[in-house]
């Protein structure tokens, strides 16, 4: 558990981050949105005490973090940086490997975790081990900046825009991939976005900041149905609410009887993947299978309900 | 390979006019006055070169030492207030004349290799210095906010980060203060160091052509092959193993 209170951190006259405070329950995602220059890194950095606040304190496990050496510190918390800032001069497994050396982990355990994670993120070991970051390309670059946050298996992850570089199909991916790691390690990960989609695809919760405030703290379904203010409001978008709504709700929820006509969808799929299938193909029902067995089906009507708005 | 034949061909000249100086009597004949030597006899080229090789060894590796030793320091938070003064200093050893700073130096070290090896090192000091520092301060931002985030401490971060990011610059500077040590030191013979610069120095004040011309050519051979291969182990070190 973190817990992050009353932090502050001003730069000459300018409060980057005003008095933030927020609880990230162990083994969850928090994902803080905002413009660009809300504070969001710098609330993030203050967290490993890259920076130090100018009031206010963070607790990670009931622990102050001011009772360690900031160093001591971050090896137990991962970190990837906005922009990746891999070491240039060494090779894609010296990268990933950085702190179990640290932490004097043997050679061939250093090793297998190396490969393991390549494979988790789609990067052939044989072919990218012994490359150089400049070697990669800019979302490959990424991808070795995320496995290096991981490759201690530390309890917490600070992650600064991990995905930023990554095209829309293996941006996806690797948000669907870290959410599987994340559940699998019941890791705790405080990540920072400006998109909006993101936050909602990742998020147990979801921190909106504004100018150095935090305006919003909650589920991601009650940032899309209630948004505290405007600008809150303005970053779900109006026109896309529903649409929101939709992709947090999987159809497994709402499955009936009745076998409709058509390709099938997964029981795993979203509501908003469903009505999109609806929609594409004209049918107002479409059957719905789980591990290649029908199991029902999902209708317009169901969907159209859950996506309504209900003050 | 035309490189290549040009190094060994270079090499050979050089050693045979070190090793074997009497080969060259027919080449430097027309170029010496009537009954004065034909090649330089008061000491062996071998023993000169050597000597003068040992000298700007030992100060280009004091220069090194203390030029990036210095570096480190002032490119530390706690350092950063000092960075003016030492590249001034660093400054003024350069400015200052080889001549002079032998001259002064005499009458506390004597004659010999002392005054020399203080103006080759003082000589040597600035390049690696600015380089070093360049090299230290212009490191790529993300790498350096990566290296604090993951948790190393200073000293891993300078020797793991931020020496071998730098390397390159540095080298670069360690290189530029040797060649220029290399041409300094022939001066050192002015205050009776022994370096190949008495050949030069002989051949001067007897109208000697063919001494000056001998000498010239050794340290000249020296410096092009000192630094090709300098710069062939920089490269070397950076496309292979990056440190
Ligand atoms: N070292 C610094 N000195 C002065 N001002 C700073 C410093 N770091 C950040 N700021 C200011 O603090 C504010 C918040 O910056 P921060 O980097 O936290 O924004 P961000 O939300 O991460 O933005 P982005 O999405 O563009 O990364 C900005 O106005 C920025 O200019
Ligand atoms: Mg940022």
């Amino acid at each position: 558990m973190i817990e992050i209170i009353g932090l502050t951190k001003t730069y000459d006259s300018v409060k980057a981050v005003d008095d933030v405070t927020l609880t990230v329950e162990s083994g969850t995602i928090t994902v803080i949105v905002g413009t660009s220059g809300s504070g969001k890194t710098t609330l993030l950095r203050m967290v490993n005490r890259l920076e130090e606040p100018t009031s206010g304190e963070v607790r990670i496990n009931g622990a102050s973090t001011q009772a360690v050496a900031p160093h001591i510190l971050r090896r137990r918390i991962g970190y990837v940086i906005q922009g990746n800032g891999l070491f240039p001069h060494h090779t894609v497994a010296r990268n990933i490997a950085a702190v179990p050396n640290l932490l004097n982990w043997p050679r061939d355990r250093i090793a297998a975790r190396v490969d393991e994670l390549l494979d988790l993120f789609s990067l052939d070991p044989d072919q990218y081990r012994d490359r150089y970051p400049a070697d990669l390309s800019g979302g490959q670059q990424q991808r070795v900046g995320v496995a290096r946050a991981l490759a201690s298996r530390p309890d917490l992850m600070l992650m600064d825009e991990p995905f930023g570089a990554l095209d829309p199909i293996i941006r996806a991916r690797a948000q669907d991939d870290l959410r599987r790691i994340q559940r699998k390690l019941g890791s705790t990960i405080l990540l920072v976005t400006h998109d909006m989609e993101e936050a909602i695809r990742l998020a147990d919760r979801i921190a909106v900041m504004d100018g150095g405030r935090l305006v919003q703290y909650d589920a991601p379904a009650r940032i899309i149905a209630h948004p505290a203010t405007g600008f809150v409001a303005d970053m779900v978008g109006d026109v896309e609410r529903p649409l929101r709504l939709l992709s947090l709700i999987p159809v497994s929820e709402v499955v009936t009887d009745g076998s409709a006509d058509g390709a099938a969808i997964s029981a795993e799929a979203s509501l908003r993947d469903a009505l999109s299938a609806c929609l594409w193909t004209g049918r107002t029902a479409v059957p719905v299978e789980r591990d290649g067995v029908r199991i029902g089906q999902v209708t317009l009507d169901a969907i159209r309900a859950r996506a309504e708005f209900r003050a | 390979m035309t490189a290549a034949a040009l190094r060994v061909a270079m090499l050979a000249v050089l050693l045979a006019l070190v090793i074997r100086p009497h080969w060259f009597e027919p080449v430097f004949a027309p170029l010496a006055p009537a009954g004065g030597p034909v090649i330089y006899d008061r000491a062996s080229l071998l023993s000169l070169s050597l000597n003068h090789l040992g000298l700007v060894l030992a100060a280009s590796v004091t220069a090194t030492l203390v030029a990036v030793g210095l570096a480190v320091l002032v490119t530390r938070p706690a350092g950063a207030a000092f960075r003016p003064l030492a590249r001034s200093v660093a400054n003024m050893g350069q400015t200052f004349p080889p001549v002079a700073v032998l001259a002064l130096a005499v009458p506390s070290l004597g004659f010999g290799s002392g005054p020399t090896l203080v103006a080759l090192f003082l000589y040597g000091l600035l390049p690696i210095l600015e380089n070093a520092i360049t090299g230290l301060t212009n490191l790529p931002r993300a790498t350096m906010e990566a290296a604090r985030g993951i948790g190393l401490s200073r000293g891993q971060r300078l020797m793991r980060v931020e020496i071998p990011l730098a390397l390159p610059v540095i080298l670069t500077g360690i290189r530029l203060s040797v060649v220029i040590a290399l041409g300094t030191a022939t001066i050192g013979s002015t205050v009776a160091a022994r370096t190949l610069g008495e050949v030069i120095i002989a051949g001067l004040l007897t109208s000697n052509t063919a001494l000056v011309l001998q000498g010239g050519l050794i340290v000249g051979l020296f410096a092009v092959l000192i630094h090709d291969a300098m710069l062939q182990i920089e490269t070397r070190l950076l496309r292979g193993g990056r440190i």
